[in-house]
């Protein structure tokens, strides 16, 4: 789930090599889902952030390198956990798909 | 205090679009998210234009927020029914003035934005137009304000409620990951503060939690809301207005201020003494 930014993520302005990204999309079936609610949670549950999805089901952290869970909240879907992991210079991408 | 009176949720604020006295005001961090749209009716309220004072380090004064409730079109008798995005932060903030300047009934749309939009209620694009009115605001009430000196003679005195991320407390980041960097001078927190990050009040939907999670969350972190006076502080100050509902107006503690120049005014105080590290939350940095 590391690695190169994906080309459909748009990070322009950002300078990866000070930065622990999380991004990806929130997706229900084939489509992307704007105006979820994604929040980031640390290592140990505690609240850390939320963003709403953008236009095209994007959203987007500066994170401390670690462990991480991303919960995305959208209308009529029981809320999705996912484990990333973030490091310095890097994107950790987490896609996640709600019912 | 019977939380109807203060809070009231998405099917009281559908039963009442259509009523005239009652008033829905939209505050944002992300202030375009009025314009993409917005409950039916809502007038919006742009938390840094229409609340911070142009020039001075200071919010409106009561001559200001006189003008800018005058101008939104709100009376004096309205209720005023707040509501915004990031958990109803900012929409507390706007609360907290409304209580300070005096306004009478004043409540806030539980869940805020967040709630309304998982519920895939209706919103709107269009503005509505509210006649001008001639709004008398009251002297500002300080008995729900903090200031500095007070604040820096609390510590070890007063309950301090340090309501950030555990990132921001212990030191480690000086601000939450997506906001614009506000800075202090310094990072860390006023020595004795107790680290409760306002999120511990809030469901994942944004809704406060029942009363009696709400008293546990306070007193399981070593905070006597009875035995001694609580100041709550962020690092603007609109977090700690969303504890300080929840003190307040929630639970009725009368003993409660909220300390808006938070962190980027302490922080950056000559010569006041600031710790980092866990400080007394017996949590992991």
């Amino acid at each position: 789930m590391c690695g190169a930014p994906a080309q459909d993520l748009d990070l322009s302005g950002v300078d990866l090599s000070k930065e622990a990204v999380i991004a990806g999309v929130v997706s229900r079936g084939d489509d992307p889902v704007p105006g979820a609610y994604v929040r980031l949670l640390d290592a140990t549950g505690e609240f850390t952030a939320e963003v709403p999805t953008s236009a095209t089901g994007q959203f987007r952290f500066f994170a401390a390198p670690g462990t991480w869970t991303v919960r995305a909240l959208a209308p009529k879907a029981e809320p999705v956990d996912r484990t990333v992991v973030a490091a310095l210079g890097d994107v950790a991408r987490v896609d996640v798909s709600v019912g | 205090m019977p939380r109807n009176n203060v809070l009231v949720d998405a099917e009281w604020v559908e039963a009442h679009l259509d009523d005239p006295k009652v008033v829905l005001v939209e505050v944002d961090e992300d202030t375009a998210a009025y314009e993409k749209n917005h409950i039916r009716g809502a007038v919006r309220i742009d938390w840094k234009k229409d609340l911070q004072d142009p020039v001075k380090r200071d919010f409106v004064d009561q001559a200001q927020f006189e003008k800018l409730l005058s101008e939104k079109g709100i009376s004096n008798d309205d209720t005023v029914v707040l509501y915004g995005g990031n958990n109803n932060w900012f929409a507390s903030y706007a609360y907290w003035y409304f209580k300070l300047y005096g306004h009478g009934d004043v409540k806030l749309l539980d869940g805020g934005r967040k709630k309304w939009e998982l519920d895939s209620r209706e919103l709107v694009e269009e503005v509505p137009a509210r006649k001008a009115t001639t709004y008398t605001a009251q002297a500002p009430d300080t008995s729900i304000r903090a200031f500095r000196d007070e604040v820096v003679a609390s510590i070890g005195v007063k309950n301090l409620v340090d309501v950030r991320s555990p990132d921001e407390f212990t030191g480690k980041i000086s601000a939450p990951a997506h906001l614009p960097q506000e800075q202090a001078q310094v990072r860390g927190h006023i020595p004795t503060a107790r680290n409760i990050p306002w999120s511990k009040a809030a469901n994942d939907d944004g809704t406060f939690k029942a009363d009696d999670e709400l008293r546990s969350v306070y007193a399981g972190a070593g905070v006597d809301l009875d035995a001694k006076d609580t100041i709550a502080y962020c690092r603007i100050g609109e977090r700690s207005a969303h504890t300080w509902f929840v003190l307040h107006e929630l639970l009725g503690q009368q003993n409660v201020k909220n300390y808006d120049g938070s962190w980027t005014e302490y922080g950056s105080l000559v010569g006041v003494p600031v710790e980092t590290g866990a400080g007394q939350t017996g949590e992991q940095a």
